[in-house]
């Protein structure tokens, strides 16, 4: 294990994080706030709770799921399709680094970013609502899992995109529209029968279910079945990446 | 002594179909300037990206002291240097923190007194704090040059180190590369520049349409291939070669005032003797004479040539 090599990527793709906070916190948290003025407090109060939930602490978890995702695909994949678009990838792939040094530098750079973004994100609701979360341990462990997760789909994100389009894409077409309507802003069971059932095909809807019952142990599919669903993505996406790397998919000539 | 880098029936074709490396054999030997000289599009990044682990070899086998750069490609590319031929930085970073970073990425543990040395042979030393977008061309390419030697590599590959480079760094990097020698680092390079490769270079290879043409001591390549021509500046133009001096290989230049006479450097005899003698029978005077031996550059012009 090239541990050196390892550290200095990781570092690297921190300083990154440094030195553009404006777009990867700030941004994020600045969103995220008018949400919770906008439907937490504004719209919110003319919601019935929840299953005993104010309307704006039922948002929160759904929120912070909402820039996980976004944002652990964005840092993921531009992260990786930088050096590929500046010609720098040579010195990566020239260096004594396994694929899988590599993969781990980079996603766990981009999953960090995205765990401490969530804590932010959550500290800041902190002021909006009163916060309470009834199973901690699975609070972090749901926001690592799905940190990681998306942050692997967005390293795959970027290894195949040739264009900064490209990298734009997938999260606009299908990751935000599908966490729209994966529960962020409701439970599920508050939409008609048939589409209850369509929610069920929308895998963030297990991702948010589960997060949320970490919160306050009210969730729309139980949650054994949400951790197995993250878990199967996690698996999903680190085939798909073997695969990149046994193959030399977009990256090598 | 075992060759530093072995390369065995080495094949690349590209997805495009492109076959950029046709059965390539070559040995760089410990603690040589090994010159790869070639036209445009010959192939030389192809065998040196090849070789450092950017493109994958389609078939052969490479290995580098002993490690083969696939199987056993960490130990292989510990050893490696590389400035690439494209000036691919990244733009945002310090010139320290970049060529720190390629250091870890070598996997080799801090050293920052030499990274200092580094970044003072290459007068980039006040430079450090600079980001590498604010410096100029020639000043990025030193800080490759850095990042390659980062990890204190025992080969370094230089891709057209000069191509677009100023005289002062240009001199700078042939100093630079002779004392990386002196201290047994084995320097393999490509360039357009041919008295760059007869100048530094202890042999030289020539690559054309992916094939590896001509590999030889540089010394030997140039008493070899070298022709040496005597020019003669006659007194009276003359019409055409006399019959009696058809055993000569001799053109007429100048306006017909001037007679060459081509002849082999390495031969036994040039026959100089024997020609002035037959010339003076013929009644040809001349004002002057001089001699002139092709350059490395004549000599590559022709072996591209003549392949066509
Ligand atoms: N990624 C690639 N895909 C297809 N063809 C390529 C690729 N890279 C280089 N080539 C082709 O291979 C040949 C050799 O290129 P290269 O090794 O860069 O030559 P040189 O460095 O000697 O100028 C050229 O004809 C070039 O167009
Ligand atoms: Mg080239």
């Amino acid at each position: 294990m090239n541990l050196h090599a390892v550290c200095a990527i990781y570092r690297f793709e921190m300083a990154r994080a440094g030195r553009t906070l404006m777009q990867s916190i700030i941004s994020p948290v600045i969103s995220t706030s008018l949400y919770f003025v906008v439907f937490g407090a504004a719209i919110g109060s003319r919601i019935p709770e929840t299953h005993g939930i104010s309307y704006g602490a039922f948002l929160v978890p759904g929120l912070i799921m909402l820039s996980l995702l976004t944002q652990s695909i964005a840092n993921a994949s531009f992260g990786i399709y930088f050096p590929k678009f500046t010609g720098t990838i040579y010195e990566l792939l020239s260096a004594p680094v396994s694929y899988l040094e590599l993969v781990v530098s980079y996603v766990g750079a981009a999953a960090t970013k995205s765990v401490i973004l969530g804590l932010i994100i959550l500290a800041t609701a902190g002021l909006f609502v009163p916060l309470q979360v009834a199973h901690p341990l699975w609070m972090l462990l749901f926001l690592v899992l799905t940190s990681v997760t998306f942050s692997l789909f967005g390293f795959i994100i970027g290894i195949w995109a040739d264009g900064f389009e490209k990298l734009q894409i997938i999260p606009l077409l299908i990751i935000t529209p599908l966490t729209f309507l994966g529960g962020s802003f409701y439970s599920i069971d508050i939409l008609p029968p048939f589409w209850q059932t369509a929610a069920l095909f929308n895998p963030v809807v297990y991702l948010i279910s589960g997060f949320r019952w970490s919160f306050y142990g009210i969730a729309d599919v139980s949650v054994g079945i949400s951790l197995v669903m993250t878990i199967g993505f996690l698996a999903l996406f680190t085939a798909i990446v073997a695969w990149i790397f046994k193959t030399g998919y977009r990256i090598k000539a | 002594m075992q060759p530093i880098i072995t390369i065995s029936n080495l094949s690349k074709s590209y997805a495009s179909g492109f076959q950029a490396l046709k059965g390539v054999n070559l040995e760089i030997r410990r603690g040589e300037i090994f010159a790869l000289l070639g036209p445009n599009g010959a192939g030389k990044t192809t065998l040196i990206s090849t070789i450092c682990g950017i493109v994958n070899p389609s078939e052969g086998q490479i290995l580098v002291d002993g490690h083969d750069i696939v199987t056993d490609y960490r130990a292989a590319r510990s050893m490696i240097g590389l400035v690439p031929q494209e000036l691919t930085t990244d733009a945002f970073e310090s010139v320290w923190a970049t060529v720190s970073f390629s250091r870890g990425l070598f996997g080799k543990r801090k050293n920052p007194a030499y990274i200092e040395e580094v970044l003072k042979a290459l007068s980039l030393w006040d430079k450090k704090d600079n980001r590498i977008m604010t410096l100029s061309g020639g000043m990025k390419r030193r800080v490759l040059i850095a990042k390659a030697l980062s990890h204190e590599p025992s080969i370094l590959f230089l891709d057209e180190p000069t191509a677009g480079v100023d005289v002062e760094l240009r001199q700078d990097m042939w100093q630079l590369v002779r004392s990386l020698q002196a201290r047994g680092v084995t320097i393999i390079l490509t360039t357009h520049y041919i008295d760059e490769a007869e100048e530094m270079a202890d042999r030289i290879g020539v690559i054309r349409k992916g094939e590896i043409i001509l590999v030889d001591e540089k010394a030997e390549l140039m008493r070899k291939l070298g022709k040496k021509q005597l020019t003669l500046q006659l007194e009276a133009p003359l019409e055409s070669i006399p019959s009696e001096l058809g055993g000569y290989e001799l053109d007429l230049a100048n306006g017909r005032s001037e007679l060459v006479y081509t002849y082999d450097a390495q031969g036994e005899r040039s026959g100089i003797l024997a020609l002035l003698q037959a010339l003076n029978a013929a009644g040809i005077r001349f004002k002057d004479l001089q001699t002139t031996q092709s350059s490395l550059e004549d000599i590559f012009v022709s072996l591209v040539r003549e392949r066509k």
